[in-house]
């Protein structure tokens, strides 16, 4: 009987965590939301900031953060899967392979202020790139490599032995083996933890500080001449992105809205990592649907 | 074709040597970018750990602080007359941020990942896991303006103190590591095998005896793993800490006081001093402690995953 009770009392405090946390999670969107849905409006999202007055919006930061993500993903997407192909198709079980595995082990789990730094060692001064976009992108390609290898390895490893042994049968190189039988497989498993890999991209700040900077020049939105120094296209202008704007202003902030700002910030970069990962998930369904038949 | 080392020479006709060279070239080009990807990732490691190294040696080889000083040491005043750095107060606040931070998300990840596994699996699968990848999906300054704007405030309202301190750090952190150890958790118990399970339940053992007395002590190393994992991000999470830990660089009496971690010094300072000055130095000493901490916590993890695959 005693076994019983407190077999349900057990039961009872492990659902109860559960609730707290599911409690907590709504809490936070619902925050979020909640002070930061009433921020937002069409002038929020395309104005620029304003330093001491109210009434500043977020749309140089907005376009940053897109414009960085794309330039990171074109910069860490081929790289990544590259090194995860290797890893999971051409890498011989021995001591060397298990030294990669570690480095890529060790570099995932670097703090991103720490790759932030070596940016601005290496990248910032050492290359003389400065404070810039394409910096910001290299330092965040270091950041998602590991992930993004792993993704790849992932995926092409869950792909089944007898469709390699297939093309390999039928006579193809090993690379395109690869390209043409292991990756139409593969490919929806990538795309959503690539997707998933991009909202980790639009929400980092850390690494970004020393590397795109914390400053955002005037922008010309009608200027799209990327060799223009005004121009939002330039990837070699500092920029400040979404993310670390929420953290500037809450550290430093001198407007005197700046709490509602960084609410509606908040929002926006939330809604956004919200959309990646519905999209991700959807993405991932409708290309495993249209690419392997299968339903 | 351009490839004449290539084995197809020995083939005697030649329409099928040009062919079976297309099909190596093809081969030798996919495997040398392949190649080239990989050297480029051991390249990047090892040129962050040789700048860094290079640069946080600096301050104990040619500018006369010793290493003593910095890991013992109580002041950090850079700037003085006679500068001194003593990093001791900002290791304290990056150890008892993290280690609280892992003794607050430990037991509710475990618990989370025991609900998917034994109690409820399909509510687990449909509710909690896309809960826990939102949570792991949210940025790191979301989580620091949520603290600043609620953890803080509710801390000063209860508790005697300012509110920023240790203690909102841990907190925002233990959010922030739950997912990462719930999935390693669930992970763990999901691929325990049914039989161990199934012949605690034949011998008539409750589910809770099963839970407490079988799967968790067969799968806490792993368990141990996702801890060690979460502490190692706490460690190195920089702004979101930076924004609720209130910044004052010494040990504080209360966990409600201000305090500072590694990573909250590097964030405020980096970007204010000269290149090459020996406060700039001292900051890249700390991140060379955080780099230095980053291995120990592969290293402990490896030595855990090792014995999980005994086990």
């Amino acid at each position: 009987m005693k076994a019983k009770t407190i077999d349900r009392i057990m039961t009872g405090v492990i659902v109860g965590v559960t609730i707290l946390i599911i409690a907590v999670l709504a809490g936070l969107i619902g925050y979020l939301l909640v002070r930061g849905l009433r921020h937002i409006s069409f002038d929020f999202l395309f104005s620029p900031p304003q330093t001491i007055r109210a009434g500043g919006g977020i749309g140089p930061q907005l376009f940053n953060s897109l414009f960085l993500l794309v330039l990171t993903m074109i910069i860490t997407i081929p790289l990544g899967l590259g090194a995860g192909i290797y890893m999971s198709e051409y890498a011989k079980p021995n001591r060397l392979t298990a030294f990669i595995r570690l480095i890529v082990e060790v570099l995932s789990s670097f703090p991103s202020i720490v790759v932030g730094l070596f940016g601005l060692l290496v990248i910032v001064n050492k290359f003389g790139l400065g404070f810039s976009l394409f910096s910001g992108a290299m330092a965040l390609t270091v950041f998602n490599l590991p992930l993004m290898v792993r993704i790849t390895e992932q995926s092409l490893r869950g792909v089944p032995r007898e469709q390699k042994e297939a093309g390999l049968a039928l006579g193809l190189s090993r690379w395109r083996t690869i390209t043409s039988v292991l990756m139409p497989v593969a490919i929806p498993s990538i795309v959503t933890g690539t997707i998933l890999a991009a909202g980790r991209v639009f929400g980092e700040a850390a690494a970004l500080l020393f590397t795109a900077g914390m400053s955002s020049p005037r922008l010309n939105f009608s200027d799209w001449n990327p060799l223009h120094h005004t121009s939002p296209l330039n990837p070699f202008r500092p920029a400040e992105t979404l993310a670390v704007h929420i953290w500037k202003i809450n550290s430093e902030g001198l407007a005197p809205d700046a709490a509602q700002i960084a609410a509606g910030a908040s929002a926006v970069l939330v809604i956004t990592v919200l959309l990646f990962n519905l999209g991700a998930r959807w993405l991932g369904r409708v290309l495993y649907r249209k690419l392997t038949a299968s339903k | 074709m351009n490839l004449p080392e290539s084995r197809s020479t020995a083939d005697p006709a030649p329409p099928q040597t040009g062919k079976i060279a297309k099909h190596h070239l093809e081969e030798w080009r996919g495997k040398a970018y392949v190649y080239l990807c990989v050297l480029l990732l051991v390249v990047i490691i090892f040129s962050i750990v040789v700048f860094i190294a290079s640069r946080g040696l600096t301050p104990f080889i040619s500018q006369g602080v010793s290493i003593k000083e910095m890991l013992f040491g109580l002041k950090w005043a850079p700037e003085d007359d006679t500068p001194v750095f003593g990093a001791l107060p900002f290791l304290v606040g990056s150890f008892s941020t993290s280690l609280i931070a892992a003794l607050i998300a430990a037991p509710l990840g475990i618990c989370a990942s025991i609900f998917m596994t034994e109690i409820m699996p399909k509510t687990g699968k449909s509710v909690l896991q896309p809960a826990i990848e939102l949570l792991a999906g949210i940025p790191s300054v979301v989580y620091g303006f949520v603290g600043l704007s609620v953890i803080v405030p509710f801390l000063r309202h209860t508790f005697p103190g300012q509110g920023v301190g240790i203690m909102a750090g841990a907190i925002v952190l233990s959010v922030m590591i739950l997912p990462t150890i719930t999935s390693i958790a669930t992970d763990a118990l999901r691929s325990l095998p049914a039989g161990l399970k199934e012949g605690s339940y034949a011998l008539g053992a409750t589910r809770w005896q099963t839970i407490a007395r079988i799967i968790l002590p067969t799968t806490m190393p792993a368990l141990l793993t996702g801890v060690v994992l979460g502490i190692a991000r706490a460690f190195g999470e920089a702004l979101a800490v930076q924004m609720v830990i209130g910044n004052a660089p010494h040990i504080p009496h209360s966990l409600f006081e201000s305090a500072t971690t590694l990573t909250s010094i590097i964030t405020l300072s980096m970007g204010n001093t000269t290149t090459g000055s020996l406060h700039n130095n001292a900051l890249w000493s700390l991140a060379l402690i955080l780099l230095i901490m980053t291995f120990l916590f592969v290293f402990i993890v490896r030595l855990l995953e090792r014995r999980v695959k005994r086990s």
